[in-house]
């Protein structure tokens, strides 16, 4: 592997671990679409940044276009507050007309700079390499790479130092404001991170795969696991292995890096939503089955119960009567009682069914589990 | 009075048996037997999350049971959609939405409009007549979302009058209305019921419930007791249904 | 630029023509759309499409726009679909499916685009103009296309009208109805996608979301009913459609989508902003004066009540012995009702009725009695 490749894979890879630290929490926090807003929002820092220096390597930019990222969220809250609108529209008319504003400045005043609208959209990881940082002369390799590095370090830093605000502000937020942790406030320095990941982000992969690495793989993890910290770990485990298969990807077809990231974060997202042991589709549906006839035998058990020592019991626990009042059919109701026989639930008496005092137990534990 | 087991199918506007509905696979309702003769004001009762809107939605037929038949007027509930009204639990729709109290009012003909018409001069007089009934003539013009709460009660208690039924079903009409609201909305039911028209009410308040209506009905998961209010409203009863969740659960129904 | 962009010329009037009805399918579906509170979804429904555009662009190798059309259609459809199926089969909330369908379909579609352009075909050069929309490539054959697709619109909007409605407004109780909910749902989404497809051309992926949510937000701040709403919004799209195109026609190099989306803003934002009743300037002013209102009244009242333990109503106190019972006035105020000939003051610092104060004050007393003694 060339040098070439090796910087844009240590690239990507920190891309995708930054993006998804601050995921995990929008996924969580249910702002998923924030990071879609944020990453079409800063666009407009960058261009205004641009005009004041006139240099696309000034770190005012990053500085520029997380404050246009900031601002974003605080005018659709704004927005939310006047009343007027619903939140989700708020957003959506708040992001669009950023990035329209900046992409109509570039058209206007910087068409001859290197931000054309292509590289907005699909980022210019490709040129990773050919970017160097250079110090009194040294040459420290590509700067996305100090860049990104430095926003992941960030990144870490504020995890570390707020675990257990943002753990506690994600699950409970009215709570949080009553210890005093400040949601408000938190919740503005975490929309400043997102913004500062995506900015760093941004440069290298575009708009849309930004969000791909924010959302999916942490959506992605959140289908595997309940907790915090192996959510964070899964995904990073599945943006990492995105970003790898992605440019492999690209590399083989030759199309799109960005693009092929983006399409490989789905894929692993599909698989998992197929086949996750305890959300996938499949076991579902294999488990379905199971499910009814567990949740039907307990149907069955609290009838008898019900009705056992009542004047009508003699009617009422028949297999023809289950077959009747549960509009079950012939065939399942017979697999139904034969469950609950081989699990000794019940006795049968030709048609007449009587519970076992396991049976009776169990009905009694269920109903009261249940309701 | 006739006692609720001694019913005959012809004498009901409903007749649910043994009906069990479950979210996913949490049973909400248990084996629910519930016989609602025509010509009633029948109150359901129980603490929140009972599975009472989860009862009238069955009974509508907007949830699928796990078990159990539903009848109305004998027949099945698609064949008898016409002849329901019903007012929704507060809190289901968007304040903000732009429409004003006479077009809500008049969503309540939809039903019988038929589909690709629009609704007709009579639709529109029947929807003035109803916002009156409701003592909300003056406001037909009013946007939705400048009506105090207790008015869009009113309104959305039009809108249901509106459906001219033969039963009704009124999901916490009494919820946010002031007192005097209150009895406006209570000699409307009782003249409906007086029309031999049958009213189903979700509601909470115990002290009014002998006053208000005929039949109650208690529930929490299973029907914990049914008949009229005096036979029904015992201390034990009351207990079985709102004490804990499960000291409810080894009982069985009690049929007065 | 001035003349030659107003000498109608056959172009121009084609794109005119284009996003006059791309302002009035996406403003009419708009309002829909944010009422049913799925802002969101004509932004995932427009990236969703995206794949769907380049695909049938490769199964065709030209850009017959009802191929595209279609195509578009196809992948917006499904779009709606999944998100629809990872919220019910999974934990994940309906914002997350959101994302994840909007930037993995945009990834496909952006891989594709990618594998088009290194294609030997000529024909491959307008599908760029997907992605920041250009009306300077519409053809009378694309604007067929989209006249078809608006006119269906429009047609099941007036033979559904009242049945989006309800649905809009309150599922529940259609349900109660035994209307087909599911499937009148189904319909309606089919519109907002066809909506959006329809202008993905002129628009673009990127900032065709605006335009379902914007005609809406301005329209709604001056109506309160529904059919008015729909049609302003119509109407706001198409004027902004149109200023937007006219501009992004006389400066070349200014991309159509982004102006379109400009405008559009400037119009929500002057809604906002100045709209009777529900504008912020008018509900300030109107706040203002309430409180100016109230602050007067409360001083009538106290007066009164100061008079009433006189014999003569028109005595005079001292200011500070009104504001000794609470809610006191300020010298301000009272000025204010001394300009309205409501009050007098004789000397320095003795306030008294006028005779008109008086009887002003007297009538606010009974309208706040029989206020509170209405029911
Ligand atoms: N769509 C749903 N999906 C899953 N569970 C539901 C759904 N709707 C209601 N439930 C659950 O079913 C139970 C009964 O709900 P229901 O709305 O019928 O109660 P209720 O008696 O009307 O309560 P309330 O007095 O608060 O209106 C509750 O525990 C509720 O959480
Ligand atoms: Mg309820």
């Amino acid at each position: 592997m060339s040098i070439e490749q090796l910087s844009i894979i240590g690239l990507a890879s920190l891309v995708s671990i930054s993006c998804s630290l601050c995921g995990v929490y929008l996924v969580l926090r249910r702002l998923a679409l924030i990071s879609d807003a944020i990453s079409h929002s800063i666009l407009l820092g960058i261009v205004c940044s641009f005009f004041i220096v006139h240099d696309l390597n000034s770190p005012l930019l990053i500085l520029g276009a997380t404050l246009t990222g900031v601002l974003m969220v605080y005018l659709t809250e704004i927005l939310v507050a006047s009343k007027r609108l619903k939140k989700d529209a708020s957003i959506g008319l708040v992001f669009p007309l950023f990035f329209s504003i900046s992409v109509l400045l570039i058209n206007l005043f910087a068409a001859d700079i290197h931000l054309d609208q292509d590289s907005v959209l699909l980022g210019e990881i490709a040129f990773t390499p050919f970017r160097l940082l250079t110090i009194w002369g040294y040459n420290l390799g590509p700067a996305s790479l100090w860049v990104m590095g430095g926003i992941l370090v960030l990144n870490v830093v504020f995890i570390s130092v707020f675990y257990k605000e943002l753990k506690l502000t994600t699950f409970d937020h009215g709570l949080a404001a009553m210890l005093g942790f400040f949601p408000a406030y938190l919740h503005y320095a975490f929309m400043a991170m997102v913004s500062i990941t995506a900015v760093g982000a941004f440069e290298s992969v575009g708009v849309i795969l930004v969000v791909a690495l924010m959302i999916v793989p942490p959506a992605t993890a959140y289908l595997l696991t309940n907790r915090l910290f192996p959510m964070m770990i899964l995904s990073i485990v599945f943006g990492l292995a995105s970003s790898l298969l992605g440019y492999s990807m690209a590399f083989y077809l030759n199309v799109s890096i960005a693009g092929s990231m983006a399409v490989m974060t789905g894929i692993l997202f599909l698989l998992v939503f197929l086949f996750s042991p305890s959300q996938g589709l499949i076991m579902k549906f294999l488990t379905f089955q199971q499910q009814r006839i567990l949740f039907s035998t307990n149907m069955l058990l609290i009838q008898l119960l019900e009705h056992e020592g009542t004047k009508t019991e003699k009617t009422e626990n028949t297999v023809s009567n289950l077959i009747v009042h549960m509009k079950w059919t012939f065939k399942f109701a017979n697999s139904i009682v034969s469950y609950a026989l081989e699990k000794g639930f019940i006795q049968r008496h030709d048609d007449r069914l009587l519970l076992t005092s396991f049976g009776r137990e169990k009905a009694k534990r269920v109903i009261v589990m249940d309701a | 009075m006739v006692k609720p087991d001694r019913l005959t199918d012809l004498e009901c506007a409903v007749v649910v048996q043994d009906l069990t509905v479950a979210y996913k696979e949490k049973p909400v309702l248990w084996d629910i037997d519930l016989k609602i003769p025509k010509g009633v004001l029948l109150a359901i009762v129980g603490p929140n999350g009972a599975g009472k809107t989860t009862l009238l939605r069955s009974i509508m037929g907007m949830i699928k049971p796990a078990a159990g038949n539903v009848a109305i007027f004998g027949q099945s509930i698609a064949a008898k959609k016409r002849s329901i009204g019903y007012m929704p639990q507060r809190g289901t729709v968007d304040w903000d939405f732009p429409t004003d109290a006479l077009d809500v009012v008049m969503m309540g003909r939809y039903g019988h409009i038929g589909w690709f018409k629009r609704p007709s001069v009579n639709d529109k007089k029947l929807s003035l007549e109803a916002l009156d009934r409701v003592g909300m003539a003056d406001f037909a013009s009013r946007p939705l979302n400048q009506l105090s709460g207790g008015q869009q009660q009113r309104v959305f208690l039009a809108r249901a009058l509106v459906q001219d039924a033969d039963l009704y079903f009124m999901d916490e009409p009494f919820v946010g209305v002031d007192a005097v609201t209150e009895q406006a909305i209570i000699e409307l039911l009782k003249e409906l019921r007086n029309q031999s028209k049958t009213v189903v009410v979700v509601h909470h308040d115990l002290q009014t419930l002998a006053d208000y209506f005929d039949w109650v009905s208690l529930l929490n998961v299973r029907q914990i007791a049914y008949g009229s209010v005096a036979d029904v409203l015992t201390p034990e009863n009351l207990k079985i249904t709102y004490g804990g969740r499960s000291s409810f659960l080894m009982h069985n129904p009690v049929i007065t | 630029m001035g003349l030659d962009v107003l000498s109608l010329n056959y172009t121009l009037s084609i794109v005119m023509a284009g996003s006059f009805i791309l302002g009035i399918s996406s403003g009419v579906l708009s309002s829909f759309a944010v009422l049913r509170q799925q802002s969101l979804l004509g932004d995932v429904i427009s990236h969703a499409a995206f794949p769907g555009i380049t695909l049938a662009f490769l199964w065709m190798m030209t850009k017959d726009p009802l191929g595209l059309f279609f195509g578009a259609l196809v992948s917006g459809w499904i779009g709606t679909l999944l998100v629809k199926s990872i919220v019910t089969y999974t934990k994940l909330s309906m914002d997350t499916a959101f994302g994840i369908v909007l930037s993995v379909f945009f990834g496909l579609g952006i891989v594709l685009l990618s594998y088009i352009q290194r294609l030997p075909t000529s024909d491959k050069a307008g599908l760029n103009s997907f992605l920041f929309g250009s009306a300077s490539t519409l053809l009378l054959q694309d604007l067929i296309v989209m006249g078809l697709f608006c006119f269906i619109i429009l047609v099941f909007l007036g033979l559904f009208w009242k049945e989006f409605k309800l649905l809009t407004f309150d599922t529940s109780f259609m349900s109660s109805m035994g209307f087909p909910v599911a499937k009148l749902d189904m319909l309606l989404t089919i519109l907002l996608v066809m909506a959006i497809v329809l202008g993905l051309q002129m628009v673009g992926v990127v900032l065709m979301s605006a335009m379902m949510i914007a005609p809406a937000a301005a329209a709604r701040q001056w109506t309160s009913h529904l059919g008015l709403m729909v049609f302003l919004a119509g109407f706001i799209g198409l004027l902004s459609g149109c200023i937007g195109t006219l501009v992004s026609n006389a400066i070349p190099q200014v991309s159509t989508g982004p102006m379109i989306v400009v405008v559009i803003s400037i119009m929500v934002i002057i809604s906002l902003v100045f709209a009777p009743h529900r504008g912020l300037v008018c509900n300030w002013i109107k706040g203002y004066y309430h409180r100016v209102n109230i602050r007067a009244n409360s001083i009538l009242m106290n007066m009164l009540l100061f008079s009433e333990s006189k014999t003569d109503p028109y005595h005079c106190h001292q200011l500070s012995a009104l504001v000794a019972i609470g809610r006191g006035p300020s010298l301000r105020t009272m000025l204010q009702l001394k300009r309205q000939k409501l009050v007098q003051n004789p000397q320095d610092d003795l306030w008294g009725f006028t005779e008109l104060g008086y009887k002003k004050a007297l009538t606010l007393k009974k309208s706040l009695y029989s206020q509170s003694h209405e029911h």
